[in-house]
Parts: structure tokens; sequence; C-alpha cells
């Protein structure tokens, strides 16, 4: 319907035509070795309206056929469909942005910023994605965002949000409100930034969090963490990537190879689980090796050695990723 | 393995890759930007333009780089839409929003 309402809205520039963007991607992940295949397309659309506003959409549509298991052969399968988020964007002011609708939490980085499958670097997120996620990663209700300050040197941003509870099969969110608060100094490639959530139904906890990113100026290397805390759980996760340019620039095929490694760990404060957070002390090392294809498609793999009490465990992951991207329809 | 040797050889893996950087960085060339448009960019001696290439070429790599890579190319009719989008995720300024689009339509 919404779409039906966006094809009558008449577009008056040219370059405002609406898109698709998104991935498609077949993913397989070895567990234990149990190998679990996962083909999965995640589109989304963006479509301006007017001059100040956007409505914007994810969805995940994935079908994952894991084996049987208790010694018989075969594989079972369950499909997944979902919207991600539906939002609305007003661009009010120069420093403003006031959103409504079903919103990705702004919490940390993750959520936000890498969990689309064409843009993370791991098929895996980090472990501590849950705390200040508010359960399940969207909120349904308004934020504010915009950018506070942009000068040369440094620039601030912000987000402020509100949540209702939603008991909806596809607005699903808790009663929850937060922001993050974001410095950055462009001359050194330094991002860092603080995040609150509070939790306003049940227990009502809170959430902190803190996210680091450096990509030193002239590189390729990019180095992103994040800590958080919750009521019963905290940790943290640090992950460097790098491409070489020294071989012929990013686009030679050495340039192409890209190195991933991932170090996180979760520490269990009690015993009230009530996030998403393993249930003891974790530790998991990810060593990845990407590499980038032409035509904006990607190869992922990984190997991760997960170490806890409950037991010791390698992930074997693959997957192969293409990011599409144009006009929803054609235009002018 | 004990787990305290796998944080170790983690935490060493880490270290070298910094160092790796460190060393290349000394001895690298500028970053190459990606191709974030279909066409090339025009010739133009006049100093104004090259400027505000400059700033979005900047705005881009600062922006939109840190998070994903660029497309190999998209619409012109779409730049507008990617731009809003943009700025609505990455939170940039009405000004950065403006290099951002000039630098797609040259």
């Amino acid at each position: 319907m919404i779409l039906a309402t966006l094809c009558v809205v008449r577009y008056s520039a040219a370059q405002d035509t609406p898109l698709l963007s998104g991935g498609v991607g077949f993913f397989t992940s070895t567990p234990g070795g149990s190998t679990s295949y996962s083909p999965t397309i995640e589109p989304l659309l963006a479509a301006p309206i007017g001059n100040h506003f956007l409505v914007e959409s994810r969805a995940v549509l994935s079908e994952s056929f894991s084996p049987i298991g208790g010694g018989q052969p075969g594989y079972d399968h369950s499909h997944f469909i979902a919207l991600t988020y539906l939002q609305g964007d007003y661009i009010a002011t120069p420093h403003l942005t006031v959103v409504g609708g079903s919103f990705l939490t702004p919490f940390g980085t993750y959520n936000e910023r890498l969990s689309p499958i064409w843009i993370g670097n791991f098929q895996d997120g980090p472990l501590i994605t849950g705390l200040g996620a508010m359960g399940t990663g969207t909120g349904l209700g308004g934020e504010l965002r915009g950018s506070a300050i942009s000068r040369r040197k440094y620039s601030i941003d912000y987000v402020g949000y509100f949540s209702t509870r939603s008991g909806n099969e596809q607005f699903n969110s808790e009663r929850s409100a937060g922001g993050r608060v974001s410095l950055y100094l462009p001359e050194i490639r330094l991002e860092v930034g603080a995040s609150y959530g509070r939790l306003l139904q049940g227990t009502q906890e809170n959430f902190y969090g803190t996210h680091v990113w450096w990509e030193p100026k002239g590189t390729a290397f990019r180095l992103r963490s994040e800590f958080a805390k919750g009521q019963h759980a905290d940790g943290y996760w640090i992950e460097a990537d790098y491409r070489t340019q020294a071989f012929g620039g990013l686009d030679s095929w050495i340039g192409r190879i890209e190195p991933v490694f991932r170090m996180q760990q979760t520490f269990r404060l009690d015993n009230i689980a009530s996030d998403t957070l393993p249930a003891v002390n974790t530790q998991r090392a990810d060593f990845g090796l990407d590499y980038n294809l032409p035509h904006n498609t990607r190869i992922l793999t990984s190997y991760s050695r997960r170490f806890s009490s409950a037991g010791n465990e390698n992930i074997w992951e693959t997957g192969i990723v293409y990011r599409f991207l144009f006009p929803a329809w054609k235009g002018k | 393995m004990a787990s305290k040797q796998v944080l170790g050889t983690a935490l060493g893996i880490g270290g070298l890759l910094v160092a790796l950087v460190a060393a290349v960085q000394a001895q690298t060339t500028p970053a190459q930007q990606p191709s974030a448009h279909t066409t090339s960019k025009p010739q133009s001696g006049a100093q104004q333009a090259g400027q505000s290439s400059n700033d979005g070429e900047r705005i881009f790599a600062q922006n939109c780089s840190r998070c994903h890579n660029a497309p190999e190319g998209f619409s012109p009719r779409i730049s507008g839409t990617v731009v809003r989008h943009m700025r609505v995720r990455a939170q940039l300024s009405q000004r950065d929003a403006e290099e951002l689009l000039r630098f797609f339509n040259p």
C-alpha cells in the first residue's frame, strides 16, 4: 500500500527517483561440524517525497537448511520473512531530522551501520549486539537525530529516541528510550561515541555503551570496537580489516583481498539472562579472509574459535554477497 | 589450546596488523578513492570546482566508505536519493550532503 501511495507521487527532481538497494547472499555456517545453508535477500527501499521527506524500509527474506540431527539423515528447512524497519524521515532543519515509525535501535554502531549483509565483514554479528538493542533491535516510535556541529576539524552527531511497546508481528518492540552521541575527528579519522538506553518496562534496565572507530588516513585499514554494559552482562568486540594499496591499488587482485580479525568477550554478571548474550562467560576469536570481487560482490570466509565453560567450538563460515543499487522504476 | 593462549595470539595478530599498517602507511601513496559515480569527472581548471570536488571526495571517504565499499557506479537518477538516505543514516550536515551530491553529479 505504501509503495502504491508512493507511486502516485510526482518527483520534481530527476535525481530523486526512489531506489532499491540491498544484498543477496548465500551463506554456509558450520558450528561444531554441522553445516547449515542460508540463501538470503535483504532489500532496501528509499523513496524521497518532496524536498524534506524520505520513506525507507528494509526487509529480510531468508531460507535456512539445517541437518535434521539425532542420527537422522537429511535436512530440515525453515524460512523467515520480516520487515527490519519501516520509517519516515523529515529533514526539519540543517541540524535536525525527525524520524517516525519502526527504526533500528540507535545503540552502539553495529545495528545501524554494519548489520546489512552486504556491509558486514563477518557473517555473524558480535555477541554483544543484544545489549541495548531492546530485544528486537528495532524501536517503534520516534527519533530526533542529526549533525549538531560539523567543522573541518571535528563534528558531533546525535540521536535520541523513544519507543513504545508493540506486540505486532512485524513491528515488535519494547518500551524504551535512549540515544547516542559521537565525536568525529576527520584529520586523524577517529570517532568516539557513547550510547545509553533504558528499558522502560519490566525490570527497567539500563544499558551503557561506548565505541571507538579509527581509520588511519591514506590507508584502507579500519579498526572498530565497541563496549556495552547491561544489567546482567557486559562485553566488547574489536575488529580490524585491511586492504593493501601497495600492489596496484585497491582494485588490483591483491588489493581486493581483505584480511579481517575480530576479538570479542562477554561476561555474565549474574544468572538472570534477560538478554541474548551467552549464559556463561565466553571468548571468541574470528579470523576472516574476504575477497572484494568486481561488480559489488564479496566473498566472506572465516574461522572462529569460541571458548566457554559450556564447551569450546569451531565455527567455519563462508558466503558470497552481491550488493545491488538501482532506481526502483524508470524515471524521467 | 587454552583460551589465554588464543587471547594472546589474537592480540599479537592485532598488534602485527597495526604495525603492518604503520609500515605501509609510511610508504603509501594517497588512498585510492572509490568510484562512486557513473561518469568521469570533467577536467576543469576552475579552482572553485576543484575545491568542491575535493570536499565531496573527502566527505565521501569520511562518512560513506568508513562503513562500506563504494558501489561501482549507479544511475544519476538516484544520486539525490542516495544522498538523502546517507544524510539520515550517517547524520550528515546539510553542507556535507550538498557537497556529496555535487561529487556524485560534477
